[in-house]
């Protein structure tokens, strides 16, 4: 066609395809290779020991205890994050008051609300762990929540909070849930915006109340939103690197409680220096990541909607 | 939305301004748990800006107290003794290279990727998407390798070396999203460009980057806030102290808090993290909302 045009295209894609090749796709194809070898991270000392790191990881009851953290709370953190950010999503856009003109409405004040929600979302995630940490202070005197209970009469429910082996991994999943749920207020308020008015209005002809708009017309709109956003927060669930590493006891302590697999994978690479075995829960990491994906998916496949 | 000229008479028979019973009542208890969920997350970041002016004993002591004598030295001493300064200097850095590099190597591969047709086109479309589905846990470890053992010379702790690696962990979400905008723009104005003479280079420089500004912005917005918040990768590939960036300064800060230590720099200094983050929220609220909204619905 124009004169040129290869020359152009080549020189445009060139650069950004060589960065990327270089530091994401050949370290893809890299984590599988070390993962069948028994890399120390010196040159030339690796020797190729097959699918040893494989069978080392399903006998190792560390790994297990990390991956069933990690699955606790890939039960627990989506559901309530995205109930609670479905029901605030609800009420900022939906449950307001119902002037003589207007079928639905949000609440007076739901650009602040929202503001105020979306915070934790734009700040570093060291910074959030920094202050939940201070927050769950185990000392009576010295931690927020303890001295808030204190205060308001409920000394009963004072803990050691992340220095109780029952609470600590609740402690941290809690965090996450406050940290993401304005998130999903955002994305569910988008969502709801689509929604066509006369929809509500039918139904409110109809006689339908607020929990009855809510399960038998907003919930069902949004479940492809419902259905992405499940997939999102399970793999940061998955994750919980930067929390525990910061806020538990003894890095994933105590005595185990909190550990999960991202940390269990940074220490034996970047601690023992065993990178291949370290790689090796890479690989599973990836398959659990996957499997989770997929059938969440599947599962929560339902007839499209459409209007 | 209804405006108040077009009353609908099937909402009741009440006059303008007389609300339906039963709204009254449920809207106290909405806007209590509203008002509650915006204390429980705003409360602790203000507890932040207020505990960096009080000194260490008082923020142990009495974490609620408000400072009774503002200790301004804090913010110097999280600056200088605690190495914020340099700290944030080391982000700004390698952040200003990277979002830099970001836009301009993403939007240039986005750019052909939307608008010429060639044999592989497709492949490499979806070789930079496919980026986004890879565990960055899972890659950590190989790109340790690839950078302590770069041909020439070792890319670890090294600004140029970061930038590279935050410009290659962007681009597939940078191209995902610049690509599905350029194919949004008109092609005339970019035909009658090439028609009066112009050759492809000029035209995306002097056309098409114009036109795409509003993406631009919305993605470079993303990537800022995603790149002054990484932690992960410089944990891994930035053991220098000298080269820490904020994140890592504020977490070695706070593993290390004993009593011995000075928490009122601790919170100055992560003031000091957070502010930019903030400033550009406050700034562009809407762009970063839909941005990162976005960012999960890919």
């Amino acid at each position: 066609m124009q004169h040129g045009k290869y020359r152009f295209i080549v020189g445009f894609l060139a650069p950004p395809l060589l960065v990327y090749a270089v530091f994401v796709v050949s370290p893809f194809v890299q984590a599988f290779q070390i993962s069948l070898t028994d890399w120390s991270g010196l040159v030339g000392t690796a020797r190729f020991v097959g699918a040893d790191n494989f069978v080392r990881l399903w006998e190792s009851e560390e790994f297990w205890n990390a991956l069933r953290h990690n699955v606790y709370m890939l039960a627990l953190v989506p559901l309530v994050t995205l109930a609670l950010g479905l029901f605030f999503a609800f009420m900022l856009n939906v449950g307001g008051r119902r002037r003589p003109n207007q079928v639905v409405a949000g609440v007076a004040g739901s650009r602040l609300y929202t503001f105020v929600f979306f915070l934790p979302q734009v700040i570093s995630i060291t910074i959030i762990a920094v202050i939940w940490f201070n927050i769950y202070n185990p000392d009576p005197d010295d931690g927020m929540l303890n001295s808030l209970l204190d205060a308001v009469g409920l000394e009963g429910l004072q803990n050691a909070w992340l220095g109780e082996k029952s609470l600590a991994l609740w402690c941290i999943s809690a965090v996450m849930v406050w940290g993401h749920v304005g998130f999903f207020v955002v994305l569910f308020s988008a969502a709801m915006a689509s929604i066509p008015r006369d929809v509500y209005e039918a139904a409110l002809l109809d006689g339908a109340g607020r929990s009855h708009t809510f399960f038998r017309i907003t919930l069902p709109l949004l479940w492809d939103t419902v259905q992405t956003g499940w997939v999102y927060m399970g793999i940061i669930a998955l994750d919980a690197f930067a929390l525990v590493q910061i806020m538990s006891v003894n890095m994933g302590g105590p005595d185990g409680a909190t550990d999960v697999m991202p940390l269990r994978l940074y220490l034996t690479a970047f601690r023992d220096s065993q990178y291949g075995f370290a790689a090796a829960m890479g690989v599973a990491m990836l398959v659990v990541t996957m499997a989770f994906a997929v059938l969440t998916l599947r599962f929560a496949r339902r007839e499209r909607i459409e209007y | 939305m209804a405006s108040p000229r077009t009353p609908r008479p099937s909402a009741g028979p009440g006059r303008p301004g007389v609300r339906p019973s039963g709204g009254g009542v449920l809207n106290v208890f909405s806007h209590g748990i509203l008002v509650l969920w915006a204390l429980m997350v705003g409360v602790p970041l203000l507890w932040v800006l207020w505990s960096a002016f009080k000194d260490s004993s008082g923020i142990l002591t009495d974490p609620w107290g408000l400072p009774t004598v503002l200790h301004w030295e804090n913010w110097s001493n999280a600056w200088n003794e605690a190495n914020m300064g340099r700290y944030f200097v080391n982000t700004a850095i390698v952040v200003g290279g990277s979002v830099t590099g970001t836009m301009v190597l993403g939007s240039m591969a986005a750019y052909v990727l939307a608008r010429f047709t060639f044999p592989g086109n497709r492949f490499v479309y979806y070789l930079f998407v496919a980026g986004m589905s890879f565990p960055v846990f899972m890659l950590v470890i190989p790109l340790f390798f690839v950078m302590r053992d770069f041909p020439g010379t070792s890319l670890l702790a090294t600004y140029h070396g970061l930038i590279l690696v935050y410009i290659a962990y962007s681009l597939p979400f940078t191209v995902f999203f610049m690509t599905a905008f350029f194919r949004t723009l008109p092609t005339s104005v970019a035909e009658a460009a090439l028609i009066d003479g112009a050759s492809h280079t000029r035209t995306f420089f002097q056309v098409m980057l114009p036109m795409a500004k509003p993406g631009l912005i919305s993605i470079g917005i993303f990537n800022f806030l995603g790149q002054w918040n990484q932690y992960l990768l410089p944990m891994v590939l930035n053991q220098q102290e000298d080269k820490y960036v904020l994140t890592q300064g504020l977490a070695m800060i706070a593993l290390q808090q004993g009593y011995e230590n000075d928490w009122g720099a601790l919170m100055a200094g992560m003031v000091i993290a957070m502010l930019p983050v903030l400033v550009v929220y406050a700034v562009f609220q809407r762009q970063v909302q839909a941005g990162l909204t976005s960012g999960a619905l890919k």
